[in-house]
Formats: structure tokens, sequence, C-alpha cells
């Protein structure tokens, strides 16, 4: 599977990283090699196999809906580098 | 003998007798420290001032008639861990910085025991890595040859523990990242089963493999730490409510009868001779300890690290989305709050990361989603299987840790593949969910060898009593890196 630049920069633009020129060619060079190798498994008949998502037998653990004391707001804000009025300062999203 | 080259197990019977305070134990190891870190740079952070506090307070409770496992002793923490008040940065410039408001759950549960934390060690950014060079600050140097790697992720504690910087230690694992480095540092070490050990407060990784395990420098010693974290957390629903055993029971000489397994697609082409050499005469000694060994096929061993890394990267390229600038840690800011996202996240992450994020997302993408991750998945049933069949005939099965003993700083990290390979051991158990333990077994080329202890679903006990006997009948572990010619070398220099 050999990724296209076009792809990379897809993927990348998914994943919200700004990537180099130099990136975009490194990455296309690796994954492609690391998806090559990854192909293997396409040679195993899984048909009747279900995936694993965990290997617990859990399912939808509920805990009771009861109030419990939560972290200070300034101790949870003060690792935020833009703050106001108790919340956390972005960019304008639409606009 | 210095104190800190002391056992969990031998100070705490000091402590107990009145012979030495924790205050001493702790100066002793603050003292290595700051002697040998400038050269096995194992710490991202060292905190003296509250390591002394905290020794302080241990005395005090033992004075008070209190007494814990690891009341007074002296630990590193992994920096994947969140500790209330010391930064945590994962080994990411992203996190620079950050300070978390809480403790993890394992903290918590050392704070009460008494365990005095001397500071964060040094890990591959995120976890992610086989040797501390995708560290976002520096590469942790093997105490047994300081050219090579500590192995990793958990390099930092491992070679902490190793080269006499702390009694024990913390790691986290997810492919191998604690059994791996236990085996390049020839200490003790355990990845327990999933589900076994809170991981409220370890950053996550990646969220169905992640488990905290534990370093010492004799198998007793991770049993006591062991014993201490693990248990039910109502805080991570992932954590099993089964009883947590008296682990320090297990410790038996004696594995009569034992069934012990040996896969035989652990011991293919390619391996280091001398690794091979070590683990056939370890499994020589548990024979004569009265083991009854025999072969066993997990037929789908060579799947594992293609669907490792589909199924690691997939989840992590979701739990890594949190890093955005907005609430901790580093913030490049643009003209949209979208190009400060790709600012912020394109300068903060490192080369590995930023290649799993792009792996997992191509892997979960729309139109690969089926044929990479959710195939994935489906093998990871089968090699599941694979083990299942196994414990139905065997109590544990024994492999190498690693196919080579610690490679040397810089032989992997321009070719991402060959570095994954070197987990090729540890993946397949971490897919299946089980319990690993590594213990030293020999030596080749001057490094430790390490043998793995595979157990089923909450059989840590198993896996700490072969361990336990191997180790009660050799004397692997007791050999200790040839550190302190050196450590001489730079008094000189300073003077």
């Amino acid at each position: 599977m050999k990724l296209s630049l076009e792809q990379v920069e897809h993927i990348a633009e998914l994943a919200k990283l700004g990537l180099t020129d130099e990136e975009k060619e490194g990455y296309r060079a690796q994954l492609s090699a690391i998806l090559e190798y990854a192909d293997m498994i396409q040679q195993l008949d899984t048909e009747a196999i279900p995936p694993t998502a965990t290997v617990l037998p859990l399912r939808n653990v509920m805990r009771d809906d009861e109030v419990t004391p939560s972290l200070p707001v300034e101790d949870v804000l003060a690792n935020a580098p833009d703050v106001e009025d108790n919340c956390f300062r972005v960019k304008a999203i639409l606009g | 003998m210095a104190l800190y080259e002391l056992t969990i197990r031998e100070a705490r019977a000091l402590l107990r007798k009145g012979e030495i305070t924790s205050v001493e134990l702790t100066r002793a190891v603050l003292e290595r420290i700051e002697a040998l870190d400038a050269k096995v740079r194992a710490y991202l952070t060292v905190t003296p001032e509250l390591a002394l506090e905290q020794a302080k307070a241990a005395d005090a409770r033992r004075a008070a008639g209190e007494d814990t496992p690891l009341l007074g002793i002296p630990m590193a923490i992994k920096d994947v861990i969140c500790t209330k008040g010391v930064e945590t940065t994962c080994g990411s410039r992203i996190l620079k910085g950050f300070v978390p408001p809480y403790d993890a759950t394992v903290i918590a549960k050392l704070r009460a025991a008494g365990a005095v934390l001397l500071g964060k060690t040094n890990t591959d950014e995120f976890a992610m890595g086989s040797s501390t060079e995708n560290s976002g600050y520096f590469t942790t140097h093997n105490p047994w040859d300081l050219t090579r790697v500590p192995g990793g992720s958990s390099g930092g504690s491992a070679a902490a523990v190793a080269a006499g910087e702390a009694l024990a230690a913390l790691g986290s694992d997810t492919g191998g990242s604690v059994r791996q480095p236990a085996a390049f540092c020839g200490v003790a070490g355990i990845k327990p089963t999933y589900g076994r050990v809170s991981r409220y407060g370890l950053v996550a990784f990646a969220s169905s493999l992640d488990q905290i395990g534990a370093f010492g420098r004799e198998v007793a010693d991770v049993a006591s730490v062991l014993g201490i974290i693990a248990g039910y957390d109502p805080r991570d629903s992932t954590s099993v409510n089964v009883p947590v055993p008296n682990y320090e029971e297990a410790l038996m000489p004696d594995i009569r009868g034992m069934r012990i397994g040996i896969p035989k697609e652990y011991f293919v082409e390619g391996i280091q001779p001398g690794v091979e050499k070590a683990l056939r005469e370890a499994i020589r000694t548990l024979e004569g300890l009265g083991a009854v060994v025999d072969e066993v096929s997990l037929p789908h061993t060579s799947y594992a690290l293609p669907a490792y890394y589909l199924i690691a990267p997939a989840e992590a390229s979701a739990n890594l989305a949190r890093y955005d600038g907005v609430k901790y840690g580093l913030s490049i800011p643009g003209e949209t709050m979208w190009d400060g996202y790709r600012n912020t996240r394109g300068q903060g992450f490192g080369p590995e990361v930023k290649r799993r994020i792009m792996l997992g997302t191509y892997a979960l993408s729309a139109g690969y989603y089926d044929a990479y991750y959710l195939k994935a998945q489906k093998v990871r049933t089968l090699i599941k299987q694979d083990f299942d069949k196994a414990f139905e005939r065997f109590d544990a099965l024994v492999t190498p840790t690693t196919p080579m003993v610690a490679f040397k700083i810089g032989e992997k990290i321009a070719d991402p593949l060959s570095m994954y390979l070197t987990d090729i051991f540890t993946l397949a158990p971490s897919l299946a969910g089980i319990c690993g333990m590594v213990v030293p077994c020999g030596m080749a080329d001057g490094m430790p060898v390490g043998m793995q202890i595979l157990t089923g679903a909450f059989q840590e006990p198993t896996a700490l009593r072969v361990a336990y006997a191997y180790e009660q009948a050799t004397e692997w572990h007791k050999l200790r890196p040839p550190l302190d010619g050196k450590v001489e070398d730079k008094e000189v220099m300073r003077q």
C-alpha cells in the first residue's frame, strides 16, 4: 500500500497536524512501509471471527447518578494558556 | 553495602528494626541520583525536598506504630502518571509545564502506604517507543553500558532501579513498555492483567491495552508494589472488581508439578544466539526445579505486530485529540482556531507520536476502517484464543522478552519498523490482556537477558511464583551494572 502525497495531507488534516513538506515526504515513505507490513493480516480468514474491542467481559459500566465533589475550578484552569470568567478562552469557531 | 543498593525487602527489615530511618535511606538515594544521573539521565524531574518531607512523615508514622510494605521506601514514577503538584510531561514538549491538579489512583495508594516519591522518570513521548529516544527531552542511558538504550518506553524507571537511583519504580506497559526495559536493564518487572490496576490518572495512550506495572531489583519487591497498587477503582470503569490476593504469599520457591509451556513461535530465526542460549538454560533450570515443561504452539504470533500497530495507533489518535493548546500545555495560536490546533499539534508532538497519530487516523478513516482497524480487532480475537487454548494445558508460558539485548543509542531510530520489531515477544500478550512478568536470566554480550513469564488473566500469583522460584535458584538478579568506577571518574572531573 503506497500512500500518495494527497493522502498524507488528507490524514494530517483529519488529525489537525501542521506538517512541513519534508515531514510529509518522510511520513509518506514510512507509513507506506508500515502499512505494507501490516497488510500481512489480510492473509488471515476472519470471516467468522468476532472483533475484540476489549478483553474484559464488560459492557456499559453504569454508576449511580450521585453528586460528588469535583476538582476546584481554579485548579483545573491553572494549566490553561487563556482563561476568562472561569472558562477556557478560544478563538471564534464560526465566522 | 550502601543504602541505595538495598532491595525493598532488605530496607523494610532495617526500617522495622529501627536500624535506619527513611530520611537516611531517602538521602542516600538522592545522593546517588545527584552523583550518577548526569550520566544515566533516568529522571526528567527530581523532587528532593518533597521526598525528604515524605520520608520524615513516614518515619513519624512508623514511630507512631504504623507499618505497611512500602512505608518509607523511595520510589520513582514514570512521567506518564499524574502526580498532584509535580510537573507531568509524558516526555512530550506539548505538556511542558503541565502540573496535574490531582493524583492518579496508584499515586494516591502509594502515598497512603507511605512510599517516598523521588521524582518522575524519562519515557518515550506518550509512552510510544522502545528506547526512550522518542522522549521530547533527552535519551536515558543503559546503566550496564551507557552507549546503549535502556529500552522503552519506561526506560527511565528501569534504568533508575538498575542504577540504584530508586528502590522500585512504576511504569506503564501498552505493548511491552515495562517488560522490554526490565529485560534490557536486568531488573524484575511486571505488567499485570488488563484491569488489575486502575488507570485513573495514567495519561492515555491506547486505552484497551494500557496497564500500570512495577519494577524492582527482585521479585519480592515487585510483589510488594503490586499488592499496594492493584485493585478495583470506581474511577476506572475498566478496572475489574476481583479481590487482590496477598502477592507476597505467592512467593514460594516450589514449582514442582507446575506445567510450563514453551511457545515454539518465540524461538525463531533472527533471535540473538546469546539470548536463546540464556533462555534454554533458564528453561532447564525450571525443569530442574520440578516444573513439567512442554512445547506449545501459538499459531497467530506473527500477526501480533501488525495487529498491534493498527489498534494502538488508532486508539492513540483518538486519545491524543485532546492536546489542542486550549486546556493545558503548549499553545501556539494562529489566525483561526483551526490554525492554532495545527500549529500546536504540529510543533508540540515529536516525530514518532505524529507518525502514530497519522497511522491511527488512516486506519480509522472512511474506506479503510474495515480493512485495517476492524480486521486487526478480529486478529486480536485469534491471538487471544491462542493463549486461552494454551492456558487450558499450562499454568504458565516462558519466552524470551526480546529477540536481542539492549541495542546502541541511534542504531534503530531512523527505521521505525526495525524499532517496532524489538517488541515482537511482548505485543501478543498485551493484545490478549494477560499477565507478563520479567526476570533477569543471563547475560549476552555483557548485557542482561530477561525471561518473560506469561500467565492467564488475574494469575499474577502464578507468574510471581515461577519468577521467585527461578530467582531463588539463580544469581542473575544479584548482578549490578558496573557503574561505580564511572561515578568516581565524574568526581575526579569535578575536582
